[in-house]
């Protein structure tokens, strides 16, 4: 009976991305693999000013989050664009990739993807001056 | 043949061009480039699905074209023509009229593969049904029933099939909503069938409506109360999903089963179908009823929109016109095909074949709210919703958002009747849909609430608004959005309240040990010296000396953890990092009942002005087993708290501490499946008799194996202990405060239905409806222990009604 009907239910938001962590420790396979398993979501483009309590509140619309890790200019220390958000089940952080991204937050149009993990000093953006790399290219 | 050729490559360059679309771009298939059978059963797949949308060609010739193709691959594909052409039928609702014309055709073309067809779809039919799967169950019997229309099936044997549905009004001793479930099969397949099945036996028919007519009399409607959305019958009464379809059959019929809205591409291939030899369907069995059977919920209709409310342009078709209901399914059904890719779910909504004639936007947002607000549950995640407005919005800009303006602006009309849970739905959504639209919204429109009690639904309801959308922005930002008159409305600033803030606070019992505290702390002391400095404290609950510092110590508790959270408030992660850090201290402090009461009280004192942060805390607090769920819920229900009782965030926090609970026992039950499970494997293995196997399988690993099950077990056990007993203290704290204030009424001669008493009413039922699956387990306890006769019948209602869901 249970024929999936591939051509027709398709789920792209879930799909993984183009982008893969180039200080990933470990072969393009091993980071694939954990990208397809990840709770974890690396969000982008949000502004200097989004707190915390604020990615909680809309994160959370998808399911219970475990954390939140803001990301910081490696020399200021501040928050320069970016987070991590992890959820307790991948089916949680499935509904915020099909749901929050590509919605606001502060008013910005922000933008998930999977993420192999967090591991400590993956919070610092790893541009020249200290910021996100992205932020350069603009 | 000309005219044939043509379709034939018109056809097969669409193929050509589809498959080269396929390979690029988007989807990520596992195909093998190797075996061409797999290919072209692929593509045949493709073609199947993607006939009927948008192409160059009319759906006519697309449905000649296709027939062609798939009679011609009958040889060596019949197989996977069948088995996609079923799921088509069983997952494709809303293109049900397309695929029957299909079968149609290749029935006219090949009579035997119309017959393996039809004994595919009765196979799959009892499988659905098996395997709860009752809607898609419905589907199958929806298109059996236009197959007739294809000349595919003898209309009396679909009679006959429909009279064996209903008999089923006639068991005995079973579930209401099993019967409703075939009633509402035969009843919601007649707007596509009931014409031809009247022309051929009417007697039988009339004799059929006769039968479902007594029956819809006779049964009980207990459960309608809790799934209504509004509890007034003005403007839109909110109808039980059966009455309502009896309603729009009964009028069908009085229009002689004129129906136009149902697109049918069988007319144009009438002279080819009525040339075709039909087939009897087998007689069907309803499968009997058994204790694993569970069948769909009952439902209310959602109506906010009648035919008044579209300003201009064609008029909405009435609510017990036929129209309506097929308008309604096939929305409801292409969101339930595509939920989860917003973008070609909103396209596909917009796209609806025939949208000229009806005010398709009107449907689309009623349809939307009506899943969102569905009770028990809304069928998909509350967010999707919200994301999918967003994207119709974009899609037709200058006509959708006033549409969802004037939505929002009639419910916020009627919120004094509306569903505690379906209000906590709207403010959650429109809080959302405004952060993504700069909070723009009229409201001065709404300045009526101001000059009502603060308690009263529509300032309430304003008033939470604003909280939701601060926490989705900042509290300077809600100040500037709304206009000055509204500033008692506007959330109070999350600031910190410490209680040793000052020297006007030195007199505070505590405060010198607090400031100690707080120096060891900042200091890095070990969880040593920071415990000698807190046996300073006194206890204000012992007079004797000899206390050894064990035992409940609300001061030590409230300096300690006033003094932490105070240092930590930074932000979420400074405090979550603090209760982490300071574990061992805080489960030392709290190590009774009354301990881990107080520490939620703490947490509300110093907190008050930030209901979020004291939802992600009381969240840690449970996950670190600190307080257990059932403190949570005594907390929430003790008078200290009583203040609080109809704010949003309130409920919140209890529904995710009862969320916390059912995952819990959900783990460890999984846990001892697996368990379990590997045990059977390794078992098995042995009795297959491999010596091999056999002697490194060595007693020891099915003796740990089993050790672990017992363990397992008694967690299983011990869980769901644990989870009854939390919504025992829930439900009897629930009766305690009704009935309470159901006797003062009584005796003050006072009407008890006040905005508190609805609030609690409704919050009640908002426990059974969030929960339903989990708590018919302890159905038989809440019983024998709480829910008696001799409870007053009010709060009893609210049990009957949530019973009446599955009976």
């Amino acid at each position: 009976m249970s024929i999936k009907l591939n051509a027709l239910f398709s789920d792209s938001y879930v799909d993984v991305s183009q982008y893969r962590d180039q200080h990933f420790k470990g072969n393009r396979y091993e980071q694939e693999k954990l990208l397809k398993q990840s709770n974890t979501l690396y969000v982008g483009n949000l502004s200097f000013y989004t707190t915390e309590e604020q990615v909680y509140e809309l994160f959370s619309k998808s399911g219970d989050v475990k954390r939140i890790i803001i990301g910081l200019d490696k020399v200021k220390k501040t928050a320069c664009g970016f987070c991590f958000v992890e959820y307790y089940t991948r089916a949680d952080a499935e509904n915020a990739m099909r749901f929050v991204n590509g919605t606001r937050l502060d008013d910005r149009i922000i933008r998930t993807d999977w993420d192999a993990g967090f591991k400590e000093g993956r919070q610092y953006g790893r541009g020249k001056s200290g910021g996100q790399v992205s932020l350069h290219r603009r | 043949q000309p005219v044939m050729s043509k379709l034939f490559i018109s056809v097969v360059s669409w193929l050509v061009a589809f498959a080269i679309n396929h390979r690029v771009g988007g989807q990520s298939h596992k195909r093998r480039r190797t075996s061409e059978p797999i290919e072209i059963e692929d593509r045949l797949e493709s073609l199947i699905c993607r006939v009927g949308e948008k192409s160059t060609s009319s759906l006519e010739s697309n449905l000649e074209g296709l027939a062609g193709v798939l009679e011609a691959d009958l040889p060596n594909y019949k197989n996977k023509i069948l088995r996609i052409l079923c799921a088509v039928a069983r997952l494709l609702p809303e293109k049900l009229t397309v695929y029957t014309t299909l079968v149609g055709l290749l029935n006219a073309r090949n009579y035997n593969f119309g017959g393996e067809f039809v004994e595919a779809m009765i196979r799959q039919l009892k499988e659905t049904l098996k395997a709860n799967l009752y809607t898609e169950a419905l589907y199958l019997v929806r298109f059996l029933s236009d197959l007739v229309n294809c000349h595919v099936i003898a209309a009396p044997s679909m009679v006959a099939m429909f009279e064996n549905f209903v008999s089923v009004t006639q068991e005995e001793d079973v579930p209401q909503v099993r019967s409703d479930w075939f009633v509402y099969v035969v009843l919601s397949s007649l707007p596509w069938v009931g014409k031809e099945l009247y022309e051929k036996k009417d007697v039988e028919m009339d004799r059929l409506l006769n039968q479902i007519d007594g029956y819809l009399k006779r049964r009980l409607k207990t459960h309608v109360p809790m799934l209504q959305v509004w509890t007034a019958e003005k403007p839109h009464p909110q109808e039980e999903y059966l009455d309502c379809l009896w309603a729009q059959i009964q009028k069908l019929k009085k229009d002689r089963w004129q129906e136009r809205h149902i697109l049918r591409p069988y007319i144009a291939f009438d002279s080819v179908l009525c040339e075709a030899l039909q087939h009897n369907l087998p007689p069907f069995t309803p499968p009997a009823h058994t204790p694993d059977c569970q069948y769909p919920v009952p439902r209310v209709v959602f109506r906010v929109f009648d035919y008044t409310d579209a300003p201009e342009g064609p008029v909405m078709p009435g609510s017990h016109s036929v129209e309506r209901f097929v308008i309604e399914e096939n929305l409801h059904n292409i969101i339930k095909s595509h939920w989860k890719e917003r973008k070609t779910c909103a396209a596909q909504l917009l796209s609806y074949p025939g949208k000229n004639k009806i005010p398709l936007n009107y449907h689309i947002v009623e349809v939307i709210f009506g899943e969102l607000f569905q009770l028990p549950c809304p069928p998909h995640i509350d967010v999707m919703y919200t994301t999918l407005l967003i994207e119709l919005c974009k899609l037709q800009p200058g006509s959708l958002p006033q549409v969802l303006a004037q939505a929002t602006e009639m419910m916020y009309m009627r919120l004094d009747t509306m569903n505690t849970t379906c209000i906590d739905r709207l403010l959650n959504w429109f809080s959302h849909h405004l952060s993504n639209f700069q909070f723009r919204w009229s409201w001065d429109d709404w300045a009526d609430c101001l000059a009502m009690d603060a308690d009263k639904p529509k300032p309430k309801f304003v008033k939470e608004v604003l909280e939701k959308c601060m926490r989705l922005s900042y509290h300077q930002r809600i100040v500037d959005i709304v206009p000055p008159t509204f500033s008692a409305l506007i959330p109070a600033e999350p600031i910190f309240f410490y209680k040793y803030q000052d020297e006007a606070n030195s007199k505070c019992a505590g405060y010198a040990v607090a400031i100690t505290v707080g120096n060891a702390i900042k200091n890095r002391a070990s969880n040593e010296e920071i415990l000698t400095v807190l046996k300073d404290v006194p206890n204000p609950n012992q007079e004797d000396d000899d206390d050894e510092g064990e035992g409940f110590n609300p001061l030590k508790i409230e300096v300690f953890l006033q003094t932490l959270l105070h240092l930590a408030a930074k932000s979420f992660s400074h405090s979550f990092s603090a209760l982490a850090k300071f574990h061992e201290i805080l489960k030392a402090l709290t190590d009774c009942d009354e301990g881990k009461l107080h520490i939620l009280r703490v947490v509300y004192e110093v907190w008050r002005n930030h209901p979020q942060m004291i939802s992600v805390l009381v969240d840690k607090l449970i996950r670190t087993q600190i307080v257990d769920c059932a403190a949570v819920a005594n907390w929430l229900f003790s008078p200290n708290m009583a203040h609080e009782f109809t704010r949003f965030y309130v409920w919140e926090i209890l529904h995710s501490t009862i969320r916390k609970m059912n995952k819990h026992v959900q783990k460890i039950q999984k846990e001892l499946e697996e368990a379990k499970e590997k045990l059977e494997k390794q078992q098995h293995k042995k009795d297959s008799g491999d010596e091999e196997d056999m002697e490194r399988n060595s007693e020891d690993e099915d003796g740990q194996l089993e050790e672990q099950i017992e363990r397992l077990q008694e967690k299983v056990e011990s869980a769901q202990s644990e989870q009854k007993n939390l919504f025992l203290v829930i439900f009897q704290r629930f009766i305690m405060m009704l009935t309470e204030h159901l006797v003062r009424c009584e005796t003050g001669s006072v009407d008890f239905n006040t905005p508190w008493y609805k609030n609690c009413i409704e919050r009640l039922q908002q426990i059974f409806l969030m929960h339903h699956v989990t708590i018919q387990q302890y159905v038989g306890t809440l019983e024998n222990l709480l829910f008696t006769a001799e409870l007053d019948h009010h709060i009893l209602a609210v049990y009957q009604q949530f019973c009446a869901l599955q009976l």
